[in-house]
């Protein structure tokens, strides 16, 4: 969670990079790094191609990461499919004459190995650059919380006050609720078969294994509210497995969660109302009323 | 009955001559009795294009269901059942079978010159093992409690005993078996046939590139099934000899199922890609008339894609937290080289060559633009970052069916190539153009809003989803493509039936091609070939047609000074 | 049947030095176990392709050779049979009976007995060259 100095994503001082490029004098490190790293460190004024920076410290970094794997996708992408129509167009039958039977060039063999093989090495190093501190764990998380999935819902407890259990179920959407600019650590399972805990405004998910807990960080950065649901094939009800994270300043997060005398008292507190105005939802049959955003 | 084969040598007066017809018994004890590669590659054939249909028609419904968030088509536990049942028969019954059951089973044999498989009896007890799979898994659907409905890949504990009580799965288990063995003895054909069967001077590196493809599948059929099979065992077992070797409650692991069946899931899906990159490997070089464009490089490739596929399978874990990140995110970049090298044999060959658009053709480029989109939304799903957000969205969906859909049209490729060495006749090809486009756009009309979508959090496996036009709105788009797909299986299936009485048109060679297939009638006889030219290349029909067009080896040589050029044996 | 062997031994010594590189790096033994056994799988007929290819040396198949050179007898092939059928039928009714009950292996078990047994004895006969 903690941002590193060598990660290039955070930064957006683009020259440190340049001038190590131009002292390269390897042609193919030289045009690789032209592709890629202004890419990856001018990722705020490109499109998010379909992704938002999301709310948390890790979300911002994958999004900039997944801009920079988009423009580099869509250049070989693009390079490629206009030499297939390129191949296909310029070289239609044109008379019955037997073409010349090429069949080896050394140098474009070797050419079309190494390129995507530089490519590849440079994807997978800004991967790891981003994967390493998204997955490691906080030494002195500040809040934590527990979830629990079953069939069909959610149980968020937190370990800061026993008497705090949030529970819900298709009918009814229980709510998880994280302090902003504080560390969280979550501790994931599963009472029964897998489900999949997916946020998206976090750019984030994983699994809820029965007989595993999964342990993992968030360091949320702004106060709102997020409507998401289960992900992993999980029974009936898996279409209906609903659940809402609410960000709140840690200050009344503290403030909510030790006055809290239950999992209901400790929402309402979080959403500022004195009781909880419980999001009752029909079932399936008679239309699915949860409205996005 | 038995035939015993000699070999006779192409000489240009005898060729077409001096081989009396087989006289087996027939109708439908021929049928049930037969063991000709031939006619067990066509019920493979028959059978695996009805599972396309079977599998398209659920596909049918679950689009139908989508095109409104709270959709009634049919109940929540139906469309469990439908898109289980989808993805099993597209994976397990078509595109398998379809591949190396099918087309392999018939042309591999003759590319390399031999007079049937090596086991044909066994090859017979194949196909029969995968219709009754085939059947025992549709059975699902006619049981009280309803077909399998925890998702192709069967995740435990979601289909225990407890959580997924009833026939419908262990028929889906039952069927798995019986096509697992079905694909293992088809393997064990595929690598014997090639390694025992091959006609003199067809050396391994003469061997059509369909051929090597195939070879490659054969083996990591071998490698990967027994996998599969021993996890079901086990799966069965749990569900009722009481063992706990999934269930955490007792002991044992859910992941462990993960584990097992991405083992062989992962190669699967390359037990699935390469025939028919092989076949599109193959169609390309001939409509642009020209060799193979990196042979040796391409069959590396091939092999190296088989090294590294058996090293992945935890890429489709990445959310589990339980499996080693940068391992497997570097095993699929590695393995991402070989099959990119590819796409530029591909564009290779097609240079400076004169490319003729037939239906097959267009199939043929129709794979390469939908499997290029494949290839690159995998690159991004490689990264585990990436891989987290999209997991179980309808990005996965969208970015898995650009492969499979590469997959049919490289499936409609080579059946427009070989229909006419299968049966004699043409389809037709205005139709079949026609089929390919709607096939085509359909294709990228149903698939590109999943991608939207996944990105804007919309999970997979969704019977109804949430109110939001802009959701709904590209759920239409996408179910106008499915539907445009649709239809273009019906073109499909008018084109095949109309040609069921034409005339026999299509002689021996009609597209001027490069392998031994191509040197014998349309449909060849019993047993393959009357005679066979001599081999010096990859292109030994090629070579016998125009001995002045060798391939270029170097290409700043003369021809004549091409070593295993056709020039030294052009009579 | 060199290079054959070759093919075999390459994709198995390969995926045992990842199974053993994976085995050390994530000490996750299902998958360790797997990756292992796999190379095995390779290795093994690979060593025996080997050994064969040595007794055997170069076939016409393995190098540069005119039709003449491999023309005479190929092999002898069933013509057709009805014990495959008949054997796929037994092992349907086995699977059958794993999910509907026993009785369907009362009726699997004979047929498969019965077909192994007819197909091993046309196997037989099939050694002398009757068909034409
Ligand atoms: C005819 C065109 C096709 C259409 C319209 C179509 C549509 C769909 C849709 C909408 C889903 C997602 C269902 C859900 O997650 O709720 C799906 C899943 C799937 N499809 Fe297709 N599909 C088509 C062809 C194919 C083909 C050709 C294959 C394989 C060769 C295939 C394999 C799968 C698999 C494996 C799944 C996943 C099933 C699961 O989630 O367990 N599909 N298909
Ligand atoms: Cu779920
Ligand atoms: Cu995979």
């Amino acid at each position: 969670m903690i941002p590193s100095v060598n990660d290039p994503a955070n930064s957006s001082d683009s020259g440190i990079v340049r001038s190590r490029t131009s002292n390269s004098s390897r042609k193919g490190l030289k045009w690789l790094a032209l592709v890629v790293a202004p890419i990856l460190l001018s990722g705020c004024q490109l499109p998010g191609f379909g992704i938002t920076p999301g709310v948390t410290t890790s979300s911002h970094k994958v999004y900039k990461l997944w801009q920079g794997f988009m423009v580099t996708g869509l250049i070989v992408g693009g390079f490629t499919f206009v030499l297939i129509i390129f191949a296909a167009v310029r070289y239609r039958k044109r008379n019955d004459e037997i073409p010349r039977q090429t069949q080896y060039n050394t140098l474009v063999e070797v050419l079309y190995t190494v390129i995507p093989t530089l490519i590849v090495a440079a994807l997978f190093y800004f991967t790891i650059v981003v994967e390493n501190p998204e997955v490691a764990l906080a030494s002195n998380p500040q809040a934590t919380v527990k979830v629990v999935a079953f069939q069909w819902g959610w149980r968020f407890s937190y370990p800061g006050n026993p008497s705090v259990n949030v529970v819900g179920q298709t009918t009814q959407n229980p709510e998880l609720v994280l302090p902003v600019n504080e560390t969280t650590r979550v501790i994931l399972t599963s009472l029964d078969v897998v489900h999949g805990f997916y946020i998206k405004d976090f750019n984030f998910s994983q699994y809820a294994l029965p007989g595993v807990t999964n342990r993992f960080d968030f360091h949320v950065t702004k106060a709102g509210e997020f409507q998401t649901q289960c992900t992993q094939i999980c029974g009936l009800y898996h279409s209906l497995m609903y659940f809402k994270v609410k960000t709140i300043p840690a200050a009344q997060y503290h403030q909510c969660l030790t006055s809290a005398t239950s999992g209901d008292s400790f929402v309402a507190c979080a959403n500022g109302t004195s009781s909880l105005k419980a999001t009752v939802r029909p079932s399936a049959t008679q239309g699915v009323p949860v409205h996005h955003g | 009955m038995v035939d015993t084969l000699e070999r006779t040598t192409a000489h240009e007066d005898d060729h077409g001559h001096g081989h009396e017809e087989h006289h087996g018994p027939g109708g439908l004890l021929n049928w049930l009795t037969t063991t000709d590669h031939k006619v067990i590659g066509m019920n493979y054939t028959v059978t695996s294009v009805v599972m396309l249909l079977i599998g398209g028609a659920f596909a049918m419904l679950i689009r139908a269901q989508l095109t409104v968030p709270d959709g009634a088509v049919v109940s929540l536990s139906k469309y469990n059942e439908l898109f289980t049942m989808h993805g099993s028969v597209m994976i397990y019954l078509f595109a398998g079978p379809f591949a190396f059951g099918g087309l392999a089973n018939y042309m591999v044999p003759i590319q390399i010159g031999a007079p049937d498989m090596a086991f044909p009896r066994l090859n017979a007890f194949s196909y029969w093992l995968y219709l009754t799979g085939s059947i025992t898994m549709l059975l699902g659907f006619l049981t009280a409690s309803g077909a399998a409905n925890f998702g192709w890949v069967g995740y435990a504990p979601l289909s225990n005993a407890v959580n997924s009580p009833g026939a419908g799965a262990d028929l889906w288990i039952g069927a798995l078996i019986l096509t697992g063995f079905s694909a293992i003895f088809t393997g064990v054909n595929l690598v014997a046939t090639i390694f025992y069967l091959r006609a003199p001077g067809m050396t391994m590196f003469r061997m059509p590139i369909f051929t090597w493809n195939m070879l490659v599948t054969g083996i990591l059929i071998l490698l990967a099934f027994p996998v599969l099979t021993a996890g079901l065992v086990m799966l069965y077992a749990d569900r009722h000899f009481g063992t706990h070797i999934y269930d955490a409650n007792g002991g044992g692991s859910p992941v462990l199922w993960q584990h097992i069946f991405w083992f062989w899931g992962h190669p699967e899906v390359y037990i699935l890609a390469l025939p028919f990159f092989g076949m599109v490997t193959e169609i390309i070089p001939v409509f642009s008339r020209k060799p193979l464009f990196g042979y040796k490089g391409m069959v590396f490739a091939t092999i190296s894609i088989a090294a590294l596929s058996t090293g992945v399978w935890a890429h489709h874990m990445f959310t589990t937290g339980v499996v080693l990140l940068p391992f497997f995110s570097f095993m699929t970049y590695l393995i991402s080289i070989p099959t990119g090298m590819k796409f530029f044999n591909w564009i290779g060959s097609m240079w400076g060559g004169q490319v003729r658009y037939t239906a097959a053709m267009l199939f043929a480029i129709g794979f390469l633009l939908t499997f290029l989109i494949g290839g690159i939304t995998g690159i991004l799903l490689a990264s585990p970052p990436l891989d987290f957000f999209t997991h179980d969205t309808y990005f996965v969906v969208a970015h898995f069916h650009s492969v499979v859909m590469a997959l049919v049209l490289g499936a409609m490729a080579g059946i427009y190539y070989w229909y006419p060495k299968m049966t004699g006749r043409f389809l037709n090809e205005r139709l079949g153009k026609l089929q390919f486009w709607m096939l085509f756009i359909g294709s990228m009309v149903f698939i590109m809003p999943g991608y939207v979508l996944g990105l804007q959090g919309m999970p997979r496996r969704m019977a109804v989803y949430i109110i939001d036009p802009t959701w709904q709105n590209l759920n239409i788009v996408s179910s106008i493509g499915g539907f445009m797909i649709g239809l273009s299986t019906l073109m499909f299936a008018v084109n095949v039936i109309s040609t069921i009485k034409a005339p026999k048109t299509a002689g021996p060679n009609p597209w001027d091609a490069h392998t031994l297939e191509w040197f014998t009638t349309s449909p060849p006889p019993h047993h393959n070939f009357y005679s066979l030219p001599n081999i010096k290349s990859e292109r030994p029909t090629w070579d016998y047609f125009h001995p002045d067009a060798p391939a270029l080896i170097h290409d700043d040589h003369d021809p004549s000074h091409v070593p295993g050029g056709a020039k030294a044996d052009a009579k | 049947m060199k290079a054959e062997a070759r093919l075999l031994i390459f994709l198995g010594v390969f995926i045992g030095i990842m199974g053993i590189v994976y085995g050390i790096w994530s000490k996750e033994w299902g998958g360790t176990a797997m990756l292992i056994g796999t190379g095995i799988l390779g290795v093994f007929p690979g060593l025996y392709y080997r050994w064969w290819s040595k007794r055997i040396g170069y076939r016409p198949e393995d190098r540069d050779a005119t039709m003449e050179e491999g023309a005479g007898r190929i092999d002898t092939f069933p013509g057709s049979s009805i014990w495959p059928f008949t054997l796929g039928m037994g092992c349907w009714f086995l699977v059958l009976s794993l999910v509907f009950g026993t009785w369907f292996a009362v009726v699997g078990i004979p047929v498969v007995m019965f077909a192994l047994a007819g197909g091993t004895a046309e196997s037989r006969r099939g050694g002398d060259p009757a068909g034409h």
